[in-house]
């Protein structure tokens, strides 16, 4: 019994040295093989599946919730109909009354990016949202489906959008750029954003739960220090629900915007 | 200086960023709530556009931090 509580302390001690030297908050991004020997062979990693899970759970909320088709929609298909009404008005709001075209676009990136933050929440699930390659794939792909329209939608005429109106033409040499550079930077703001916001939640819950298991091991009053990172980590996961859906909704809303300026040009 | 602590010092100096995004979104919610003292029935829509400000400029603060981290893990 001693013997064994002694040995507690002392690995105790040790987790509380190695954890005062470094505080090992990015391995949690670390990506590993899942399913197994197959996942292994093509390199099916825990962020894909969690990119199908999230995939099918989207699906999974629309079909089972929209199967009965009731006058007097019930639990689930209230909730599948509130998610196309939100997301509707989301896009006739910002693009105007040919938003319709782009619904489904915008629709799937919102549920897939939120569906994917809400799992990262739960213990022992990943976030594939805190992947810089997820994230920039996800802009890459908004930006060029947003030039695409622009150029499909106004020919040549596209690139008087990099032209501000009313200005002086001694001061086009130095805007026209600053225009083209804005408009080139949205690739890295919109996937940064959201890869950032993902990454500094996760790696502020691993810094809190690493302070519990610091101050909960060296002992005496450090135990209230202890109970205090818990509570902080609680506070901090409801933290990250409402950012996770911030996050969505600000991606999804601004492929919007930026689908407004390509349909309307200003 | 060793290469720790000046890594530790450019971390520090990195997230000074904090302070420019501390006054932003404090703008952004004085506005919000001038705003919703002058019109309270245009709260829904004033409230939206708030929320969208204040991610955008989080945005900024989490920009410094990640380069904060980036200087300090990687």
């Amino acid at each position: 019994m001693c013997g064994a509580s002694s040995g507690a302390r002392n690995r105790g001690t040790q987790v509380a040295a190695e954890g005062h030297s470094s505080i090992d908050a990015l391995s949690q991004f670390k990506l590993e093989p899942a399913l197994g020997a197959i996942g292994h062979s093509v390199n099916f990693t825990q962020a894909n599946l969690m990119m199908v899970v999230s995939s099918v759970l989207v699906l999974a909320l629309l079909w089972i919730g929209m199967s009965p088709r009731a006058m007097v929609p019930g639990r689930l298909q209230a909730a599948a109909e509130m998610c196309y009404e939100t997301v509707m008005s989301m896009c006739t709001d910002q693009i105007g009354h040919e938003g319709k075209k782009f619904f489904p676009l915008v629709f799937c990136l919102f549920f897939f990016i939120l569906f994917g933050n809400f799992l990262g929440v739960f213990p022992y699930f990943f976030t594939f949202t805190s992947h810089i390659a997820v994230t920039l794939a996800m802009s890459l792909f908004v930006f060029i489906v947003v030039t695409f329209v622009a150029i499909e939608r106004h020919g040549l005429h596209f690139f008087s959008y990099f032209v501000p109106k009313g200005v002086p033409a001694v001061l086009l040499p130095l805007l026209v750029p600053i225009e083209i550079l804005s408009y080139l930077s949205r690739i890295i703001s919109l996937s940064v954003r959201l890869f950032a916001n993902m990454m500094a939640g996760h790696v502020m819950l691993e810094v809190f739960a690493a302070f519990i298991i610091m101050m909960g091991t060296a002992g005496g009053l450090l135990y209230v220090g202890s109970a205090i990172s818990l509570s902080v980590n609680v506070i901090l996961i409801g933290f990250e629900l409402l950012v996770a859906t911030l996050q969505a909704y600000v991606f999804a809303i601004l492929t919007c915007i930026y689908l407004h300026d390509a349909v309307h040009l200003h | 200086m060793d290469l720790a602590s000046a890594k530790a010092i450019g971390a520090g100096i990195a997230v000074i960023a904090l302070a420019g995004v501390g006054v932003g979104i404090g703008n952004i919610f004085a506005a919000l709530v001038s705003s919703v003292a002058r019109n309270p029935a245009a709260r829904d829509r004033v409230f939206g556009l708030a929320i969208l400000g204040f991610a955008l400029t989080e945005a900024v603060a989490l920009y410094a931090l990640v380069i904060a981290f980036i200087i300090l893990f990687v």
